[in-house]
């Protein structure tokens, strides 16, 4: 059963401001779709800029698609707005990055984490959002009886777990969490991922899982979706993906992966910076080492194997 | 080389001064590069910063120990010599390429000004430097660059820029404090092939600061792990890898995902780090440790409790060594 589904997704943003008319609008998600069935983590990878987080605040409805369609469970909601759209919120909740940016540090934990139930479930009495409060918070492995404090009298880790019982306290079927771990130490990035590992199995959640970090997604992704520049440039089960990349990007990324051992150790030579996209055809032909003359007028569409590239990587056995 | 020797730090908390760094010994030679490795909050920027004596003015205050460059002590210096020597003899690469460049002046005068600071140049021949300099961090377009604002560049290329600016008075010692952590991946490894090719090329002296043992295995020839405000264990990279001694070690190791079969629960260290001042008696990880025994708690373990060759570890009950499972 799919929970969420995008169709032809389009967003650009005009060159900025003041200087809009000297500037062009750029693609910031261009022609994405997917979906998202029940239970199942998909992981959007890719640098910053590929257009990762925009894709999810449009499937959110944060921000306005320009054509296309999101679908949340059976419910085409790309055009709803104001009260028929808050109606379906509770549906997809969504989990951000920074968890010192992300909380209100002028309001007590459980005001931060009862906000949702105030609009979603407005007939509960104080004690019983209180007592629902709670109940998350445990759920999310902290101690209730900090709910009193304030987020700077939590560590980073910890406020991330509010983030996440401020987003399961509606009862979503979907979380979609951008970056929830990459501003977190290791050994707290390691309890964060069993804790969403858990939830998952214990809710049936299903994750829009928003990432750069390849060994992250590695293992919590049941599936894949390799954004470059505003598109989908590979998609498939993170296992496929993985172990047999077909979009040199996806390579690319794979190969930029800390190594484990010093012994794995290659001299890379430090190479030119680039990052430049290219206009037209396959945007990502000026870094590709393997372009050829008719990437430039490549069309960018995945193919039925489910990726995008004229002259994918040969799979080796 | 620069020696760290038996250094105390204290931090201002609530107007208290509670120590946060504790007999720490480090030592750094021109030509390689050492890790400092922990998690936050356990005093390791906190080092790295007092090397060039920052952070004084915020309540930091040495205690004990020393730090001496060549044999000279950093904290006996005059003001003038210490101005030299910041950024002229060691120079710092800090971590938020986005915060750590002057938003309204130009690259080239910031990298300028740091040359004639040090330099007995001219402006000309400081901007020649700089465009130099530049170009050994991969900018092509260095001409250009100087004349932009920091506004106009990615991460990325600030981050190669703020390295530029570390080279920029030929330093001896460069302190890397997560210089690649605000970075995309697919930039991390150019951002560490240009860092390496820059320390080989100057045989500078690297102290690379991290949580990430992903960048250790990269960069360092040495490696020092930190834990509420001690070295908990040091030695050789290849050593530190094969052969974790101290639990706290094997812990860090053990949680990252690269290194984790996929479908199992990452292994995790419960609790937290104890902040400065709520450091337990004995070793300060016994209460985290899943080896700790009785007399892990009663005395202070020294730092070479533990000892194979150059390869430490602050730890009375070190496992017998594995063999090699690389």
């Amino acid at each position: 059963m799919s929970v969420l589904k995008v169709s032809g997704l389009n967003k650009t943003f005009s060159a900025g401001g003041m200087f809009r008319s000297i500037g062009k609008d750029k693609w910031a998600v261009n022609d994405v779709s997917f979906t998202l069935q029940a239970g199942e983590t998909l992981a959007i990878v890719g640098e910053s800029g590929s257009g990762k987080s925009t894709t999810a605040r449009l499937a959110m409805r944060l921000l306005k698609t320009d054509a296309g369609t999101v679908c949340w469970g059976e419910h085409d909601v790309s055009t709803l707005v104001g009260k028929a759209l808050r109606e379906h919120r509770s549906h997809i909740q969504m989990v951000f990055q920074d968890p010192f940016a992300s909380l209100n540090p002028r309001m007590k934990i459980w005001q931060t984490v009862e906000e949702g139930l105030r609009v979603h479930q407005p007939d509960l009495s104080s004690a019983q959002r209180r007592e629902k409060v709670a109940e998350t918070l445990q759920l999310c492995g902290l101690d209730a009886s900090g709910m009193d404090r304030y987020p700077h009298q939590f560590s980073g880790g910890q406020r991330q777990r509010i983030g996440i019982a401020r987003a399961l306290i509606v009862e979503p079927k979907v979380l979609a969490l951008d970056e929830p771990v990459s501003a977190l130490d290791v050994s707290v990035q390691a309890q964060i991922l069993n804790l969403l590992k858990e939830l998952q199995t214990a809710k049936g959640l299903a994750y829009l899982f928003i990432s750069h970090d390849l060994s992250v997604v590695r293992h919590i992704a049941d599936r894949v979706a390799v954004m470059f520049a505003g598109r989908i440039v590979e998609q498939g089960s993170a296992a496929e993906v993985f172990e047999h990349p077909h979009h040199p990007y996806t390579r690319a990324l794979l190969d930029a992966r800390p190594i484990t051992h010093p012994n794995e150790r290659q001299m890379l030579a430090p190479n030119e910076a680039t990052e430049a996209t290219a206009d037209f055809g396959c945007a990502y032909q000026p870094r590709c080492p393997y372009a050829k003359n008719d990437c430039s007028k490549f069309d960018g569409a995945l193919n039925a194997q489910g990726f995008a590239c004229l002259h994918p990587l040969v799979r080796h056995e | 080389m620069l020696e760290i020797r038996d250094l105390s730090l204290s931090v201002t908390i609530e107007g208290n001064a509670v120590e946060a760094v504790s007999m720490l010994s480090l030592k750094l030679e021109a030509g390689s590069v050492l890790g400092l490795v922990g998690e936050s909050g356990c005093g390791k920027s906190l080092t790295a910063q007092s090397i060039l004596r920052l952070g004084e003015h915020q309540g930091v205050k040495k205690s004990d120990g020393d730090i001496l460059l060549d044999g000279d002590s950093l904290f006996e210096m005059s003001d003038e010599t210490l101005r030299r020597m910041r950024g002229g003899r060691i120079s710092m690469v800090f971590q938020e390429p986005m915060t750590a460049l002057n938003p309204v002046f130009t690259i080239g005068s910031q990298i300028t000004e740091v040359i004639r600071l040090h330099l007995d140049m001219s402006k000309r021949e400081a901007t020649a430097r700089a465009t130099e300099l530049l170009r050994d961090v991969g900018m092509e377009n260095a001409e250009q660059v100087l004349k932009q604002y920091p506004g106009a560049l990615s991460g990325g290329m600030r981050q190669r820029v703020l390295i530029a600016m570390a080279m920029a008075a030929d330093p001896d010692f460069i302190i890397a404090d997560e210089p690649t952590t605000a970075l995309d991946v697919s930039v991390q490894k150019r951002i560490i092939a240009l860092l390496l090719n820059s320390q080989k090329k100057r045989n500078l002296g690297l102290l690379l600061v991290t949580h990430d043992f992903g960048l250790v295995a990269e960069m360092c020839d040495e490696v020092a792990v930190m834990y509420a405000g001690q070295v908990v264990e040091s030695g050789p990279v290849a050593e530190i890898f094969n052969h974790p001694a101290h639990p706290y070690t094997r812990a860090l190791m053990g949680c990252r995902p690269e290194v984790s079969e996929v479908g199992q629960a990452l292994p995790v260290i419960g609790g937290q780090v104890p902040q400065p001042g709520q450091w337990p008696q004995g070793c300060h990880f016994a209460k985290r440790c899943p080896m700790a025994e009785n007399d892990c708690q009663q005395s202070a373990v020294a730092a070479d409790v533990w000892r194979h060759g150059d390869h430490i570890a602050r730890c009375l009950h070190v496992a017998p060594l594995q063999e090699d499972n690389s």
